[in-house]
């Protein structure tokens, strides 16, 4: 290896083209910017014209006329050349080689394309012409437009270039070709060049190998798990090594030989870590401290030059060939040491090679005195996976399409690789705690053995959430400032809280005498919404309870990082559901026992499941509202018609004409008795667990699996298992009925289900698309489920006598279009926060979702739908 | 056309003789015993009929048919078919059927001049009192029946009978509703006893109304002349008129957004809007031991030298006030969980008629102590003041970590109530915490565990101070915990990775 692959190393290619007789090859990397160099008349543009693409040529000239209407016009050089920087700047910042035909003989004019060479993260190169007078003179002549310029202007760029020359790779270029004479000139071919860190063309497969440290019993471990014989694989696939292979560990030279050796044969890549970098820099003589596990390397590298002289010479050789960062595999995946933000991707300066070794830092140090990391994966939003290390994580975690193999294997954790582009997860633990951490790698606080614990920043103010299914949902500042106090005052643990259960919108008005709602226009809905069969349930009318039920209370610790609880049970709005902690492990140990007696968590393969329930009565937990304003209504109420009507019957007698009047009173007086009716069904008393009831209606997810798109038909397979398997008398069955959409014996049949069970004083019925996570034909989310809420239940959203004609007419008038809008953002929510969940995304990210479901919950909705 | 009707009803009855037949009602009410008329009101219709009208005994009624969605919409004043941003207690409860401020109004609407006590008819009769019968079958009575004899005994009626309506006859644990059956008996001016009603109808329900103008409140209090000034519970009756405007003023700033979330989870708004007590220390009512408080803060502060304080958990920012008196606090932030707390803190410091250089001391602003906040990095102290009781324990290690792992100010003050002295408040019951809030109270040994822990855990020292007396057997009221970051950590690693980092 020579200095020539390092993207930011020592410059290459300097010619001095003094004996240069053959045509010269010039390199010039395919992403840079080029700058012709040469005094007025020295061909530049001719030879820009022949190299280079029209397009890629950006010519002072040209951008005279542009904004002047004449080449010449020297008057109108800054405008020009603020033009040309412009465009220079765009078609930098999109990736594209750019070529300055300019005379670009003072030092200041190249310093200015220099630095946007270096904003743009590109290799800034120089090509001079450096022509003789003679010739410069003769070709100005030939042009009419030239023939005029005076003789001692160029004499003056002359001057300006002989004494630029010598300084050219000081100011930043990183590859200088200067050509002489006319033939050189006319001679060379230029050549473009791959950049060092474009390795786009190699498709792998790849195994890529976390932050080693010198570990290299449980690096050989892991290359024999994933199936490497001797350093090499038999099918042919590549390591990728993330960086830190030394430092800390018991044996870094061991580990560097290995991997030298696997690089030498190309059955790997490597790219350098931070502890490579200073290694590299201790190799060369530089001064260094010796701190951070780098005095064990050294002491291990001195034993080793008496056995092997010349070692300590291939390993700075090896380190100074490093590359910071490689886009392989058609740009799918960029693997670096401590990540990279997208715009840095193939780019080659300093600060992209600071990066890709030392992340983001923010300049501030934390409580143990190491430098705050910038989160940029938390910003991430680009197209290739990016694969990194260098900051340990207890587990590793997709984030936004990144993933970090630091799972601290030289504290005493594991050693991770991650196969691509399978993208599985293959660990080995590590043999002992070689080195002590610094830091603890797991922060106390809830979500910090996820990286780091949840941030004010990840949920306040106005914000917009990313979902698979719905794409970016916004929440605004005003909703997240009343889920900010709701979450932080009521809720349970936002550990245990990963799901937030959505709204659900009502059937479409109905105009059928006497119905608000009715179950025909949900039927129609989603016939016209391409969904035949749905699944009609049964709405218990108790109170929504989502339920975590973890196997046992090592296993929340283990997934949850919870001491204590054995799960969770929470209302709609992540309450507690139970203030009693002992009655609420109740409920989920007799979940537990069901879970186990019906075979669900071998079936399942996982230690907890989040599950969907409705528990009642509903006067559990309703019943400070129930007393302050329902049965408040009904003794209002009670208390006033008797001693009305019979005043009015009073003066009916005396012949006064009230009949009327007396008549409605009765009437009024009976809807009253007929909403004290409705409230009296969902209410009444228990004792401890005794007398309640909890209907489990969707399974949401087990580990590492969101189980929300799981047809209901099978869910309510699993969910009559675990019903059946309940000996208590806790859980309870949902009746169904499934409803052929298009079928009208079977619409009829599931219009007459709802009469009856409402009749009997039933809530009513929600209405789900059998397949659950439905797209109508043109590819848009169906609602999840449409309630159908029954005739007598009404009355107590709005009101006693809302039934009659003339109520019922002016409240068709109602508006739905918010709240089902309102329907599909919480659930896209909600489903996303279960994904992120199965798939292991940190703390933050589900709280997130399960963030947004509550603020959006506050949006200005007709609170009776 | 009224529409969802609803209904409130009273009576009032009268006996007479033949020569001062008890029909006269009908001229001093202006209402004739022959007829049933309506009249349209401002929240329904008003319907004035006499069930018994003879020389001996003569009763009218006054049924009004409240329109609850009339209501919402005026409450509101706009939205088509449902106002879509109410809150569903509008929609459904009791104003249709309770004799309330509704009612109140109906009544001076009806008897306009029977209120005023004008009868051209018989002057003399009006002028003089009437054995008068009056019956409110459902009258919300906050205080109960015990109040309701409190309001009315003291105004001349010989019979004041109050009874209780219970919540639901099919579940008795429920207990009584708020509501009782009055019936008054007495000789008194029919105006006296009309204005009467007025008033302290809307004082007994003592409901917020999400409806009630401010100009009927003020009719409210005039009509009050003449009769209230004496009255031994005039003092009551003023305050709960007060808070009914406080009322008012509350809806406006009162965030919808907590209404529907407690909505949605089928809860009151009080209990999730309740993270501020406004009665409770304010600056007319200043409560003693949260004055000690303050003052022991602001020593310990002074001790530490810091002059960069957070307030964090601020409530309605007693604490930023006093700060602000003490210029070497160059700079106060308070932060609360709950938009409500902020909206009264700035009220109470005045900060839009603060002057500039003032103003820049102090912030008020939302944050959350379950999650770290960078904004809180930086600064000398950071005061935690009745705060750590009011979470969930599970919920601890998530504040700690805000406070001392994250933003790590160079002090910190913790205060928390000392349980055992709770045996010394006499109105405390037995067992009970101080406040309804309060998710736990800590011993002085349960405390020091916890700080002690947190201290070593985050590097800091950690002293105890008491607040209040400090009892020989059971401590002080509150107790203190002075936490002092050590500082002792290694700066070189700091350097060490610079450098690297620059040599990059």
């Amino acid at each position: 290896m020579n200095n020539d692959h390092s993207d930011t190393g020592a410059e290459a290619g300097t010619e001095s083209g003094t004996a240069a007789t053959a045509a010269r090859t010039l390199p010039v990397t395919d992403l840079s910017l080029v700058v012709l160099i040469g005094a007025s008349g020295s061909g530049k543009s001719t030879f820009a014209r022949k190299h280079f693409k029209p397009t890629e040529v950006l010519s002072s000239d040209f951008c005279r006329g542009l904004v002047a209407d004449d080449e010449n016009d020297q008057s109108a050089s800054r405008d020009a050349f603020d033009v040309l920087h412009h465009i220079a700047g765009k078609r930098l910042e999109a990736g594209r080689l750019t070529v300055i035909d300019a005379t670009s003989v003072q030092s200041e004019s190249r310093k200015q394309l220099v630095q946007l060479a270096r904003t743009y993260d590109v290799l800034p190169i120089a090509i001079v012409l450096d022509l003789s007078e003679e010739v410069c003179a003769a070709r100005n002549a030939s042009r009419p437009d030239r023939a005029g310029m005076p003789r001692h202007v160029i004499q003056r760029h002359r001057r300006e270039l002989r004494r630029s020359l010598r300084g050219l790779e000081r100011e930043g270029f990183r590859k200088v070709h200067v050509l002489r004479t006319e033939e050189e000139a006319s001679s060379a071919e230029v050549v473009l060049e791959r950049r060092y860190n474009d390795l786009r063309h190699l498709t792998g497969p790849f195994d890529i190998i976390g932050d080693v440290h010198g570990c290299r019993s449980e690096l050989d471990t892991l290359l024999g798990k994933l199936g490497y014989v001797d350093g090499a694989h038999p099918e042919g696939r590549t390591a990728v090594f993330v960086g830190d292979l030394v430092d800390r560990g018991p044996d870094s030279p061991g580990v560097l030989r290995r991997v030298m050796s696997m690089v030498a044969a190309g059955n790997a890549l490597c790219v350098p870590g931070n502890h490579e970098n200073k290694l590299g820099r201790y190799l060369a003589g530089r001064k260094v401290q010796l701190t951070h596990g780098l005095a064990e390397t050294v002491e291990q590298l001195e034993r080793e030059d008496a056995e092997h002289p010349g070692f300590r010479g291939q390993v700075r050789e090896f380190i100074d060939g490093l590359v910071s960062h490689y886009v392989l595999d058609d740009g799918k995946l960029v693997v670096c040491h401590a990540g990279l933000p997208e715009k840095y991707h193939g780019r080659t300066s300093g600060r992209v090679r600071s990066h890709a070794l030392y992340g983001d830092t923010t300049g501030e140090t934390d409580e143990f005195g190491l430098p705050v990391r910038y989160p940029w994966a938390e910003e991430y939003r680009g197209r290739a996976t990016v694969v990194y290390g260098h900051t340990p994580v207890p587990s590793t975690s997709w984030i936004n399409n990144t993933i970090c193999l630091d799972t601290g294997a030289v504290f005493g954790g594991k050693m991770t690789a991650l196969r691509w582009p399978e993208r599985e997860l293959v660990d080995v633990p590590a043999e002992k705690v070689w080195y002590e951490p610094v830091k603890p790698l797991v922060t106390e606080a809830p979500g910090g053995r996820e990286g780091r614990p949840l941030d004010l920043a990840d949920v306040q103010g106005r914000r917009v959430v990313e979902t698979r299914h719905l794409g970016r949902v916004a929440v605004r500042e005003e909703n997240a400032a009343a889920a900010l106090e709701v979450m932080s005052r009521f809720a349970v643990d936002p550990q245990l809280l990963a799901y937030l259960p959505p709204t659900m919108a009502p059937t479409a008005t109905s105009r059928m005498d006497g119905f608000l709602e009715h179950p025909a226009e949900a039927f129609a809905q989603y016939r016209a919404d391409g969904v035949e069969r749905v699944v009609c349930e049964e709405k218990h009318m108790g109170s929504r309870a989502v339920a975590l039920v973890c196997k046992d209370a090592d296993a929340a610790t283990a997934r949850f990082g919870t001491a204590g609880p054995t799960g969770a049970l929470y209302t709609r709005t992540g309450r507690p559901f139970l203030d009693d902690t002992a009655m609420t492990e109740g409920v989920l140990a007799r979940l537990r026992t069901a879970l186990a007696a019906a075979g669900l968590w071998e079936e399942w393969d996982t230690d907890w499941v989040l599950l969907d329930a409705e528990l009642m009565p509903w006067s559990l937990k309703a019943g400070g509202l129930l007393r302050s304003q329902y049965a408040a209504v009904g003794a209002a109420s009670g208390a006033v018609f008797p001693p009305a009507v019979a005043a009015l019957e009073q003066a009916a007698h005396r012949g006064i004409e009230v009949a009327d009047l007396a008549g409605l009173q009765r009437a009024r007086a009976q809807d009253a008795a007929a909403f004290t009716e409705a409230y009296r069904r969902y209410c009444w008393s228990t004792e401890g667990l005794d007398g309640v009831r909890l209907a489990p209606f969707q399974i949401l997810a087990v580990q590492g699996r969101s189980l929300a798109a799981v047809p209901h038909d099978e869910q309510l397979a699993w969910l009559d298992r675990l019903v059946e398997h309940d000996p208590t008398g806790l859980l309870q069955v949902t009746r169904r009925l499934l409803v052929d959409t298009g079928d009208e014996d079977s619409v009829r049949a599931g219009v007459d289900w709802w009469l009856e069970m409402t009749g009997r004083g039933g809530e009513g019925m929600v209405v789900k698309p059998l397949g659950a996570l439905v797209r109508d034909a043109r590819d848009r989310l169906v609602q999840p489920g449409i309630k159908v809420r029954g005739r007598e239940y009404l009355r107590i959203i709005y009101g006693p006598e809302y039934t009659r004609p003339e109520n019922l007419e002016r409240l068709r008038s109602r508006s739905l279009g918010h709240k089902r809008s309102l329907a599909l953002r919480e659930y896209a929510l909600g489903l996303e926060a279960l994904d992120r969940l199965a798939e292991g995304e940190p703390l933050w990210r589900v709280h997130e979702a399960v963030f947004a479901v509550l603020a959006l919950e506050s949006e200005p909705v007709d609170p009776r739908l | 056309m009224r529409i969802i009707l609803g209904q409130v009803f009273l009576t009032i009855g009268t006996t007479g003789t033949p020569e001062r037949p008890a029909t006269d009602l009908g001229f001093l009410l202006h209402k004739h015993p022959d007829k049933a008329q309506t009249y349209p009101t401002s929240h329904g219709s008003a319907h004035v009929f006499y069930p018994e009208a003879s020389a001996e005994r003569c009763t009218a009624a006054l049924l009004l048919e409240v329109d609850p969605v009339a209501l919402v919409r005026r409450g509101k004043g706009k939205g088509r078919g449902g106002a879509p941003d109410a809150a569903l207690a509008q929609y459904v409860n009791d104003r249709p059927y309770a004799a309330s401020s509704l009612l109140s109004v109906a009544l001076a609407a009806v008897f306009k001049s029977a209120l005023g006590g004008v009868c051209r008819a018989m002057p003399e009769r009006a002028e003089s009192p009437l054995p008068l019968r009056i019956e409110v079958p459902a009258l919300p009575a906050r205080g109960g029946a015990e109040l309701v004899h409190r309001l009315f005994a003291p105004l001349g009626w010989t019979r004041v009978e109050v009874t209780a309506v219970p919540l639901d006859e099919e579940f008795p644990a429920w207990g009584d509703s708020r509501y009782v059956r009055l019936l008054l008996e007495g000789e008194l001016r029919l105006a006296d006893a009309l204005r009467q009603l007025y008033v302290l109808l809307p004082v007994l329900d003592d409901a917020k109304h999400y409806w009630v103008a401010p100009d009927e409140v003020d009719k409210l209090l005039r009509a009050g002349e003449g009769w209230l000034a004496d009255h031994p519970e005039r003092a009551l009756i003023t305050r709960r008129y007060l808070s009914h405007r406080w009322g008012l003023t509350r809806q406006a700033d009162q965030a919808l957004e907590l209404v529907r979330l407690a909505e949605s989870d089928d809860l009151d708004v009080e209990s999730v809007d309740n993270a501020v007590d406004e009665s409770t220390d304010t600056e007319e009512k200043p409560v003693p031991l949260a004055g000690r408080r303050r003052t022991a803060i602001i020593d310990a502060l002074r001790a530490a030298g810091a002059s960069r304080v957070l307030d964090l958990g601020c409530g309605q920012g007693q604490l930023v006030q006093a700060l602000l008196k003490d210029v070497r606090f160059t700079e106060i932030v308070g932060v609360d969980v709950s938009m409500r707390a902020l909206t009264i803190a700035s009220r109470r410091l005045k900060l839009e008629r603060m002057g500039e250089r003032q103003a820049g001391r102090v912030t008020l602003r939302q944050g959350s102590l379950t999650y770290t906040d960078k904004r809180l990095a930086g600064y000398d102290a950071a005061v935690l003041s009745e705060v750590v009781e009011h979470l969930d324990l599970p919920r601890l290690p998530a504040l700690e970590y805000a406070v001392f792992g994250a933003a790590r100010p160079g002090t910190v003050l913790v205060t928390t109530p000392n349980v055992e002295y709770n045996v010394r408040w006499e109105t405390l019951p037995a067992g009970h915490v101080r406040h309804r809030d309060h998710r736990f109270e800590w011993t002085r040994a349960e405390f020091r565990d916890w700080a002690g822990k947190v201290a070593e855990r985050h590097g800091y020292t950690v002293r105890f101070e008491p607040v209040g007396p400090d009892d020989p057997e059971v401590g002080p009221p509150t107790q203190m915990a002075v936490f002092t970051r050590t500082d002792a950590i290694t700066t070189t690693g700091t350097t060490e990775k610079s450098k690297e980092a620059e040599a990059a």
